[in-house]
C-alpha cells in the first residue's frame, strides 16, 4: 500500500491537531489568527493535492486517487479555506473555544474526500460519519444559544437515522452482490439480476434515501431549514457548500459507478425525487421571511435541479450528465457561498438576519448589495453569471437523456426561484434604510467576496477551462465502470 | 471577415463602459454623463455604419464572427456554442434603431441626479443584451442576452421608477418592476424549453442558427414546439393577453427606459419570433398563423380602446404600444412576403415613434409632475416645440401618409387584405380608434385655452429638444423615403422558410 497518496489527508489532520494545541497552549495567539493559520493548512492540503493531477493510483481496495478525487481534494480544500477565513470574525465575537472549531472544520474536508475517493461501501460509509459528525458538532457550536442546540440535535437524530437506513441498503447490496467494492457490484450487476430484483432494489432505494438526506431532497429534508436557521452562519454556509457536495461526490460514485448498470430501473426514482425537491423546495421558499430559511430552501430547490443529473446517467451513455453535474455544483457551491458571505459581513455588524433587516441595504454598503444581488441573481440562473451557463447545460444535457419533461419542471423552477431571490433585491434597492449610517466592509471580507464574484463570472462568462477539468474528473470516474463492464463482458 | 468584429463592438461597448463607470466615484455625476453619451453616440454611429455597409444586394447574414465559446465537450460537437454574430436585413434595421433609441436615451437621462452611476451601469447593460439579440446567430447566445436584457429592468423601474396614483388605489414602481420581470421571465421559460427541445431533435450538437435551418424538423415537432416560441418571445411582444405588464411596467419605468423597453425592448420579442419561431419552424408557423392572428388582432384592438380610457398621459402610449405591436403581430401572421415585410418595418417605426412620444411624456413630467390629460390644457402656447415634437410620434402613430408608421401600417394592412380581409378590416379600425384617442389628447392637452395653473411650465431642455430632433429625423426620413429600409428587409424576408 502506498501510504503516501494520503498525504494531503496527513496534512489536514495534523493541521488540525496544532490548531487545537495552539488554542490550548498558546493564550496570547489573536483568536482570529486561529482562522487564518487554518485556512493556510486548507490551502497547503489544495495545493500538495495536485500532485496526483493525472495520476490514477489505488491505495490497498479502499480509496482511489485519479482526478476524480483530486477534484474534490481541491474543491473541498478551497471551500474550507474560504469558510475559514468567512469564519474570523464571527468566531470571535460569538462562539467558544475557535480551536475545535477549525480543526472540526478541516477533519470534515477529511470526510468529503474520501466520500469522493472511496471504491467501496464501508469506506464511503465511514467517511460519511466523518464528514457528518464533524457537521453535528459544528451545528451546535453555538453552545448558549438554544436554536443552536436544537438544530445539532435534530441533524443528529435524523442524521443518526438516515445513515442506518443507507448502511441497511448497503447491506442488502452487499447481500446480493457479495461484494463490497464499487467495481465488484458493477461486474455483479452486468449480468442478470432478476432473480434477486427485489432485494436489490429495496437496497437501492435505501442508499437513495440515505443519501437524498445528505443532499437534502424531498421527502428526507426536514432537517434543512431548522439546522441552517440554528447553526452559527459559517457552519450553515459549510453545510449547504461541502454536505451537498460532498453528497453529491459519493451519489456518482455510487451511482455512476457501482450501480450504474441497473441506471434503467432506478433512473426514474431519482428523476421523481428529482421534481419534488425542486418544486418543494423553491415553493416554500416563497414563504419564508428570515434569510437563512430562504437560502435553506433554495438549497433544497438546488439540490432538486442537481439530480436530474443523476437521473440522466445512463448505462452505456456519455459521461455527459455526471459532467454538467460537477459543473453545476462548482457553480452552486461558489455563488452561494458569495452569497452567504455578503449575509455573515452584515450579521456580524448587525446581528440581524431576517430579509425584512436587508432593506436599503444599497445605501448602507453597497459593495455589498451589489455582490449579494449578483450572487442571487446567478442562483436564480441569469446570465453573465454562474448559474445561466451551467443551468443552461445541465437542463440540456437531461433533456439530451429522454428528461425533457424533468427539465421543463426545472425551467419553470428557476422562474419561480427568481421571484423569491428578486424579494431580497427588492429590500436591498427599492426600501428605504432605517438607519442611515454605512456599513463598512472588513478588507479581508471584501477580498473573499470579491474573489468569489469574479469566480461566479468566470464561470458564468467563459466555463471551457472549468469544463475541461469537470471532464477529466469524470472521465476517470467512468472508466473504472467500463473497465469493469468489460472485465464481465470478458468472462 | 474582420468587419465581424464591429458587430462585437457593438456589444463590447456597452460592456465596457458599464465597467468605466463602475470605477469612476459616484460623486463624479457629470462625468458620468459624458462617458455614458459618448458610448451612447459610438453605439448609434456603429449601428448606422451597419445599416449602410450591409449589402442588401448580396442579402443574408453578413459580418459574420465566430468565437468558439464551449466546444468538444459532453453533448456539444465541434462547433457546440459559439459566439457567431452576424446579422441580416431583417436585423439590421433594428440594430440602427436601438442605435437611435440608446443614444437618445442617454440625452435625455441627463436630468437624472439619484445614483446616476448605478442607472447608467444598468442602462448599458440593458442595452448590450438588446444588441446581442439582434445580433446573435447562435440559439444559446440568442437567449443569453435576451437574458440579459431582461436582468437589469427589475433594478431600472424599481428605483428610478414612478408610482401612478389612481385614486382608489395606488400602482407603486416595485409593482410595475416586480410585474414586468415576472412576465417576461415567465416567457422566456417557455423560450428555454422550446431550445431544449430543439436541439435535442435536431441532434446536431450545435445551438448555431444557420445549421439549425437546415433540419428538417417532423410536423408533429414543428405543431408542439411552435407555441413555446410564439407564446414565449410574444410576452415580451406584447401578445394579447400577456400584455398587461406593459403598460405597467412602462408607466412605471423612467423615461430613458421607457424609451427603451417599448422602443426596442418589445421587439426582441417579436424578432424572436422570426429569427427562431419562423425561420426554424416553417409549418409550425403555418399551423398556427390563425391563432396569432387572433391574438394580434385581439391586442390592437384592446389596446386602443384601452388607450381611449386611459387619463394618464404615459398609459395612453404604453396601451398604444400594446395596439401597435399588435399590428406587428398581425403582419407576421400573414405569413406573405409584404405582411411580414410590414411587421419588420412596423417594428422600426414604432420603435422610433413610441421612443419619442416617451420622450415627450417625460419631459412634461418632468416639469408639472402629473401626466393627467385632463388637467392640462393650451400647453402649446408655452411649450410649442414639445407641442409640435408629440403631435409629430401622435401623427406618425395613427399613420399619417410622410410618416413612417404610415408604410409600415399599409403594408401591413396590405398583406392581410391579400389573406384575410377581414382582418385587414379590423385593423383598419384600429387605426381609426389611434386616430380619434390620439387627436382627441392633442386637442385636450396641448390646445384651446391655456389652463393659468400651467403658466410655469418652459419649453423643455435643450438635450431633449436634440433628442427628439434625431428621432423625427428618422420618423420623417422613412416615411419619405423608405426604401433603405424595404431593400434590407425585403431581401431576408423572402429568405425566410415559409414565406410566399
Amino acid at each position: 500500500m502506498d501510504w503516501s497518496l494520503l498525504v494531503p489527508e496527513y496534512i489536514l489532520a495534523g493541521w488540525a491537531a496544532m490548531v487545537v494545541s495552539l488554542d490550548l497552549f498558546w493564550g496570547r495567539l489573536r483568536k482570529e489568527q486561529l482562522a487564518y493559520v487554518a485556512a493556510a493548512g486548507a490551502l497547503t492540503a489544495t495545493l500538495v493535492s495536485l500532485i496526483w493531477v493525472n495520476d490514477s493510483a489505488s491505495f490497498g481496495n479502499l480509496l482511489q486517487v485519479d482526478n476524480y478525487t483530486t477534484f474534490f481534494r481541491v474543491f473541498f480544500g478551497l471551500i474550507a479555506f474560504v469558510i475559514c477565513l468567512a469564519s474570523a470574525q464571527y468566531v470571535k465575537d460569538r462562539l467558544l473555544h475557535p480551536g475545535e472549531y477549525y480543526a472540526l472544520i478541516l477533519l470534515t474536508v477529511i470526510g468529503g474526500t474520501y466520500m469522493a475517493a472511496a471504491k467501496e461501501l464501508l469506506t464511503a460509509y465511514i467517511s460519511l460519519e466523518l464528514l457528518s459528525f464533524s457537521l453535528y458538532v459544528l451545528t451546535s457550536y453555538a453552545k448558549f444559544d438554544l436554536k443552536s442546540n436544537e438544530a445539532g440535535l435534530k441533524y443528529m437524530l435524523l442524521g443518526a437515522f438516515s445513515s442506518a437506513i443507507f448502511l441497511y441498503g448497503m447491506s442488502l447490496v452487499y447481500g446480493v452482490t457479495k461484494t463490497t467494492s464499487f467495481a465488484g457490484i458493477a461486474s455483479a450487476l452486468s449480468g442478470d439480476t432478476s432473480g434477486i430484483a427485489f432485494a436489490l432494489m429495496l437496497g437501492i432505494v435505501l442508499m437513495i434515501a440515505g443519501l437524498g438526506f445528505k443532499v437534502a431532497a424531498v421527502p428526507f429534508h426536514m432537517w434543512t431549514p431548522d439546522a441552517y436557521e440554528g447553526a452559527p452562519l459559517p457552519i450553515t454556509a459549510f453545510i449547504s457548500a461541502i454536505s451537498k457536495a460532498a453528497g453529491f461526490a459519493l451519489f456518482l460514485k455510487l451511482f455512476g459507478q457501482a450501480l450504474l448498470p441497473m441506471a434503467d430501473d432506478w433512473r426514474w426514482i431519482i428523476a421523481g425525487l428529482s421534481a419534488a425537491t425542486m418544486i418543494l423546495g423553491n415553493l416554500v421558499a416563497i414563504q419564508q421571511h428570515n434569510i437563512k430559511r430562504l437560502l435553506a430552501y433554495s438549497s433544497i430547490g438546488q439540490a432538486g435541479f442537481m439530480l436530474m443529473g443523476i437521473a440522466a446517467l445512463t448505462p452505456h451513455g456519455p459521461s455527459d450528465p455526471a459532467s454538467a453535474l460537477l459543473l453545476y455544483l462548482v457553480g452552486y457551491v461558489i455563488t452561494n457561498l458569495a452569497a452567504f458571505v455578503c449575509v455573515i459581513v452584515y450579521y456580524n455588524q448587525t446581528g440581524k438576519d431576517e430579509i425584512a433587516d436587508f432593506g436599503g441595504l444599497a445605501e448602507r454598503a453597497p459593495f455589498l448589495a451589489l455582490c449579494l444581488t449578483i450572487a442571487l441573481f446567478s442562483l436564480a440562473g441569469m446570465p453573465l453569471f454562474a448559474g445561466f451557463a451551467t443551468k443552461f447545460i445541465l437542463f440540456q444535457t437531461a433533456a439530451q437523456q429522454d428528461l425533457l419533461w424533468l427539465s421543463s419542471i426545472a425551467v419553470f423552477m428557476s422562474f419561480v426561484s427568481l421571484y423569491y431571490y428578486l424579494g431580497i433585491i427588492k429590500q436591498m434597492y427599492l426600501v428605504e434604510p432605517t438607519e442611515k449610517a454605512r456599513l463598512p466592509v472588513p478588507r479581508m471580507e471584501y477580498a473573499v467576496v470579491a474573489v468569489l464574484i469574479v469566480g461566479v463570472l468566470l464561470v458564468g462568462l467563459y466555463p471551457q477551462p472549468l469544463f475541461n477539468g469537470v471532464e477529466n474528473a469524470t472521465s476517470a470516474l467512468f472508466q473504472i465502470t467500463q473497465a469493469a463492464a468489460a472485465a464481465s463482458a470478458g468472462l | 471577415m474582420d468587419s465581424g468584429w464591429l458587430l462585437f463592438a457593438t456589444i463590447a461597448v456597452p460592456l465596457t463602459t458599464a465597467l468605466i463607470i463602475m470605477a469612476i466615484p459616484s460623486t463624479y455625476k457629470q462625468q458620468v454623463r459624458w462617458v455614458a453619451t459618448a458610448a451612447g453616440f459610438t453605439m448609434f454611429v456603429l449601428s448606422v455604419i451597419f445599416f449602410v455597409l450591409y449589402n442588401y444586394k448580396e442579402g443574408g447574414l453578413q459580418f459574420d464572427l465566430r468565437l468558439p465559446w464551449l466546444e468538444n465537450v459532453a453533448f456539444l460537437g465541434k462547433d457546440g456554442i459559439t459566439l457567431h454574430l452576424a446579422v441580416d436585413g431583417i436585423s439590421v434595421p433594428l440594430v440602427l434603431l436601438t442605435g437611435i433609441v440608446i443614444f437618445c436615451g442617454c440625452l435625455i437621462s441627463w436630468n437624472i441626479k439619484y445614483r446616476n452611476k448605478d442607472f447608467f451601469i444598468l442602462l448599458m447593460l440593458l442595452v448590450s443584451g438588446v444588441f446581442g439579440v439582434f445580433q446573435a446567430a447562435d440559439l444559446f447566445f440568442l437567449f443569453f442576452f435576451y437574458e440579459l436584457a431582461v436582468l437589469p429592468m427589475y433594478l431600472l423601474i424599481g428605483v428610478w421608477g414612478s408610482s401612478t396614483d389612481f385614486g382608489t388605489y395606488v400602482r407603486t414602481n416595485g409593482y410595475g418592476a416586480m410585474k414586468l420581470t415576472l412576465y417576461l421571465v415567465a416567457g422566456s421559460a417557455l423560450v428555454f424549453i422550446g431550445i431544449l427541445a430543439t436541439f435535442v431533435e435536431a441532434g446536431r450538437g450545435t445551438f448555431d442558427l444557420p445549421v439549425l435551418g437546415q433540419v428538417t424538423y417532423s410536423e408533429t415537432f414543428q405543431k408542439t414546439f411552435y407555441p413555446f416560441f410564439m407564446l414565449g418571445f410574444g410576452v415580451l411582444a406584447g401578445l394579447w393577453p400577456f400584455h398587461t405588464w406593459s403598460p405597467d411596467g412602462h408607466v412605471a419605468a423612467p423615461t430613458a427606459v421607457s424609451m427603451l423597453h417599448a422602443g426596442v425592448l418589445m421587439k426582441l420579442g417579436a424578432y424572436g419570433i422570426i429569427r427562431v419561431g419562423m425561420s426554424l419552424f416553417p409549418e409550425g408557423a403555418e399551423f398556427w398563423a390563425p391563432a396569432l392572428l387572433v391574438l394580434g388582432t385581439t391586442g390592437a384592438l384592446y389596446g386602443a380602446i384601452s388607450a381611449m380610457a386611459q387619463r394618464d398621459l404615459k398609459y395612453v402610449v404604453g396601451y398604444s404600444s400594446v395596439s401597435h405591436m399588435g399590428y406587428v403581430l398581425m403582419g407576421l401572421a400573414t405569413l406573405n412576403p409584404i405582411g411580414v415585410n410590414g411587421a419588420v418595418l412596423q417594428m422600426f417605426a414604432h420603435g422610433v415613434m413610441t421612443a419619442l412620444f416617451f420622450a415627450m411624456v417625460g419631459a412634461i413630467y418632468d416639469q408639472a409632475r402629473v401626466r393627467e390629460i385632463w388637467t392640462f390644457g393650451g400647453l402649446s402656447q408655452r411649450m410649442p416645440r414639445f407641442v409640435a415634437f408629440f403631435a409629430i410620434a401622435g401623427l406618425s402613430s395613427l399613420g399619417l401618409p410622410g410618416l413612417a408608421g404610415f408604410i409600415a401600417e399599409f403594408n401591413i394592412f396590405a398583406g392581410l387584405f391579400k389573406t384575410y380581409p377581414v382582418f385587414g378590416a379590423l385593423g383598419i379600425l384600429t387605426a381609426a380608434i389611434t386616430a380619434v384617442y390620439i387627436l382627441r389628447l392633442l386637442a385636450a392637452a396641448f390646445f384651446g385655452p391655456l389652463n393659468e395653473k400651467w403658466a410655469h411650465l418652459k419649453e423643455m431642455r435643450l438635450l431633449e429638444q436634440v433628442a427628439g430632433a434625431i428621432l423625427i429625423v428618422f420618423i420623417v426620413f422613412m416615411g419619405v423615403w423608405p426604401a433603405p429600409f424595404v431593400d434590407r428587409i425585403a431581401q431576408s424576408v423572402l429568405a425566410l422558410p415559409g414565406i410566399g
